[in-house]
């Protein structure tokens, strides 16, 4: 049957989706007796009004990207990979071990490592679920987000019992040498504005780096063919000599390697140590983030840039009007996932109708004449 | 009671879209007779009946029962003016009684029981009426095909059906269960309903019918007498042209053993599928297995093709073992062998619905160096692959970056057809090849597979249509029950004969 054009559905449709979630954010900042324009202004302002809001504004999108390019590569397997939390959190883990363990010389090498480190733990957390998965055919809804659960108990028994530092109360491990430390913004961008205190590092271009591999391993190679393939039918997958557990493994293997290199991010490139909670939720935002970026890297990407950029505005926000709680950047932000991801064939319907009807129109335009 | 035509369509039109699937049809079929409508896919029957039915609105065009104008928004409003539906899915409920099926939806109360005990009798009186014999007790599970089939023509008789329309009614049944079912309807024909039978089987047609229409792109082209009229004249109306319903074809002239089966055995879900099946292919030859839908063909082409593992027994081909157990058995490694395999259900197997022609003129071939450009796939490479294939088997539209999905039928099944058969592969697996395929298509396909043939390749044809099998096979393999019942020669044999050992009777038993 007919379509509409693409770039409707991969433009006009989140943009409709996200007016809609700010107009409703709009109307709750209305009942709690603030002004939703100026809620709004702040927003803004406080995202890309300043060198200091587009660096953390970046810095959460870069979270983003890699935990939305995660569960991006498991959907074009049709897999819902919602463990990106717990993979991000192993990755983490992987950061610290090989941070602490060796003196490293310089923070290129040291970077190779790291990202290695945060890779392999977090695939490892995410093979379990995908064995269950392909093998015993355990849903991986289920045990990824079971998993998660595991992997937050985890750290928080290593922190305690095995990273803490000597004599110290709070659960985080020691301060990495400062020879592993990423660049920071300030030092590859200072001309730009960024200050030292910006948390946004090199990470970002690891990032995008990330996405346009994504982009050839999905559309352009073999595993890609077979991952998508095998994601529409599993059945045509069988009949074509693809191997389903293969596939289930390998998915999301990528995926929760994916994951963890948010961690090089946050853990390495930020915090510096390995702190207690250190994914604040990017793992489900990566969620969102897919669903609006269509799977897509470019989508991903965009769609990360909004999300870090509510994160970042959220915060300033919250600061400016008191009235505002943090509840209710949450629920600003849960509107947008809300509409961008499960409400988004309210939106789809009507727009598809009313291409329809023109398309239908042009069609009877273009006939009528010879008639 | 008078003398109004039981149904009036009068100028019926819809739209999807762009696509004109029903244009201005009139239709008048008279009480008491049973009027076949006859066309390719996408013609438009389905469109009508869904209409007559109450799935779909007409854009324009009024429909007549009984001598009076009626609106029918919704299949209740069908059901109260004496239509009812038999689809050809069935929609039963697999764990559900009989009884409790046929009183699914019109319950009396909220309480069962008193529905049930009403239910029975009527039942009873229906089934003594138009010999209807069904357990009321039997879980549908455990019935034949042919049996749940009784179950939805009682059910729509529970609801006061005058008109019933029946669609694709044989495609599961056995000859034998077809022939029932040809008794009933001229039972029911006999007290006065009416019956639309919506079929592409012409042979069906001409057993059964009073009158026939035919449609063409959605248009009701002819209304015929069926005693007026003939298979050809009919299948020339349906395509606009005419069309061999023979193939035409040289006695085959067999060479060496490609492929020789030896006992296979299949479990599948705890059941065994295949108990020990053994036959033998040679060059040049097509062997037809014969057989009712379920009857272990599918898993006879599935474990041939890689898809499923086998249990027991051996296969060789060329001599050489071909493993059916273990980490060699898949799709990938059998195609590397040369057997091509064109699947039973192109929409599920054969083709990634979503992709694009030219991504599944690669699929199941995706590793083949020649597709490949260092660590990426050579996409220009499988384009022009593409290009050429759809140039040369006649797709259309032959355009490499429609989705598969967008294609009709039968140039579905002519991606499918070009791809597994163009590599000339040693052994061609062939699966329902014209099932939801246009005549047109169909005459097509069949001349590839004849050429295949003629090249020197042996081809394992499985198919429900026993036309099909009678017309193109060298030799015929009758399944039934997961066993080879017989082989016959299709020289020496009919329809009647293969359809009792479909059936599971052999003459011993006989």
């Amino acid at each position: 049957m007919d379509k509409m054009p693409k770039w409707a559905d991969v433009v006009l449709i989140p943009l409709i989706s996200v007016v809609l979630a700010l107009l409703v954010s709009g109307l709750v900042v209305a009942i709690i007796g603030e002004s939703p324009w100026r809620a709004m202004q702040i927003m803004v302002r406080g995202a890309f009004g300043s060198a200091y809001g587009w660096g953390y504004t970046l810095y959460y999108a870069t979270n983003f990207i890699f935990t939305g390019l995660a569960v991006a590569v498991a959907f074009h397997a049709r897999l819902f990979n919602i463990g990106g939390e717990g993979q991000a959190a192993l990755g983490g883990l992987g950061v610290a071990v090989i941070l602490l363990a060796v003196d490293w010389p310089h923070w290129s090498l040291a970077l190779a490592a790291a990202m290695g480190f945060a890779m392999l733990f977090a695939a490892a957390w995410a093979a379990l679920p995908a064995y269950l998965q392909a093998k015993r055919g355990s849903h991986i809804v289920i045990t990824t987000i079971m998993f998660n659960y595991i992997a937050s108990a985890l750290l928080v028994y290593l922190l305690v019992n095995v990273f803490r530092v000597e004599g110290s109360m709070s659960p985080e491990s020691a301060s990495f040498a400062a020879a592993t430390h990423l660049p920071s913004a300030a030092d590859f961008a200072g001309g730009l504005g960024f200050r030292g205190s910006t948390p946004l590092n090199i990470s970002i271009f690891l990032a995008l780096i990330a996405c346009v591999l994504v982009w050839l391993l999905i559309w352009r190679t073999r595993l890609g063919y077979e991952i998508r393939a095998f994601g529409h039918s599993e059945t045509a997958a069988v009949y074509a000599g693809i191997n389903p557990t293969k596939i289930i493994m390998i998915t999301m293997l990528i995926s929760g390697a994916l994951a963890g290199m948010m961690a090089i991010n946050v853990v390495m490139g930020e915090a510096e140590r390995l702190v207690l909670d250190f994914v604040e939720g990017a793992g489900f935002v990566g969620i969102a983030v897919a669903l609006m970026g269509r799977s897509h890297p470019v989508g991903v990407v965009l769609a990360a840039l909004l999300f870090g950029a509510l994160y970042q505005g959220g915060a300033e926000l919250q600061f400016e009007m008191p009235a505002i709680s943090r509840e209710m950047i949450v629920v600003i932000q849960a509107l947008v996932i809300l509409f961008t991801g499960a409400l988004d064939n309210m939106v789809r319907m009507p727009v598809q109708q009313i291409f329809l009807s023109l398309r239908r129109r042009a069609a009877q335009a273009q006939n009528s004449p010879e008639a | 009671m008078s003398d109004a035509p039981a149904i009036e369509l009068r100028g019926i039109s819809k739209a999807f879209g762009p696509v004109q699937a029903n244009r201005d049809i009139s239709l008048s079929v008279a009480r008491g007779t049973i009027h076949g409508i006859v066309g390719e896919n996408g013609a438009g029957k389905s469109t009508l009946m869904s209409i007559l039915y109450g799935f779909y609105k007409a854009d324009r065009g009024e429909i007549w029962i009984n001598g009076a104008p009626t609106q029918i928004p919704d299949s209740q409003a069908a059901i109260r003016a004496g239509i009812g539906m038999v689809h050809q899915h069935f929609k039963l409920v697999e764990n559900f009684t009989v009884l409790e099926n046929v009183i699914l939806g019109a319950e009396d109360g909220a309480m069962l029981r008193p529905s049930l005990a009403k239910a029975r009798k009527l039942l009873g009186d229906l089934s003594e009426e138009y010999g209807l014999k069904v357990d009321p007790d039997a879980v549908i599970e455990d019935l034949s095909v042919g049996h749940q089939q009784r179950v939805e023509i009682l059910k729509q008789l529970y609801r006061h059906a005058d008109i019933l329309i029946l669609d694709e009614p044989t495609g599961v049944l056995t000859p034998a269960e077809a022939d029932q079912l040809f008794r009933i309807l001229e039972r029911l024909r006999a007290e006065g309903k009416t019956i639309i039978l919506i079929t592409h089987k012409l042979r069906e047609i001409m057993e059964i019918t009073d009158t026939v229409s035919v449609m063409r792109r959605g248009e009701m082209t002819n209304t015929v007498k069926t005693a007026e009229t003939s298979p050809a004249e009919l299948a020339e109306m349906m395509v606009g042209r005419k069309v061999l319903l023979q193939v035409d074809k040289t006695q085959a002239q067999p060479g060496e053993v490609v492929l020789k089966v030896e006992n296979l055995r299949v479990l599948r879900g705890g059941v065994e599928r295949l108990k020990g099946v053994s036959f033998e292919i040679r060059r040049g030859e097509i062997l037809g297995i014969a057989g009712v839908a379920g009857n272990g063909q599918t898993e006879l082409l599935e474990v041939l093709g890689g898809m499923i593992t086998a249990q027991g027994g051996t296969v060789q081909l060329f001599g050489a073992p071909l493993d059916i157990t273990g980490r060699m058995a898949n799709g990938q490694t059998r195609r590397a062998m040369g057997i091509g395999h064109v699947p039973e259900d192109r929409q599920t197997e054969g083709l990634i619905m979503p992709f694009e022609a030219w991504e599944n003129v690669a699929f199941g071939y995706h590793a083949d160096p020649k597709f490949r450009a260092g660590a990426l796939m050579d996409n220009a490479a499988i384009k022009a692959d593409c290009a050429d294939k759809m140039a040369r088997y006649d797709v259309r539209p032959p355009n490499p970056r429609l989705p598969a999905r967008n294609f009709s039928g039968g140039n579905q099944q002519k991606i499918v057809v070009a791809r597994e058969m163009d590599r000339a592969p040693d052994l061609l697996l062939v699966g329902q090849p014209t099932r939801g395929v246009d005549i047109g298509a169909i005459e097509f396909i069949h001349k590839q597979i004849i050429a295949l043939r003629d090249q020197g390749k042996a081809i394992l044809l499985v198919s429900v249509e026993l036309d099909e099998i009678m017309g193109l096979s060298d030799r015929i393999a009758v399944m039934f029950d997961g066993q080879i019942m017989g082989e016959r020669l299709p020289q020496d044999t009919d329809q009647n004969a293969l359809g009792l050992l479909m059936a599971g009777v052999t003459e011993g038993a006989a």
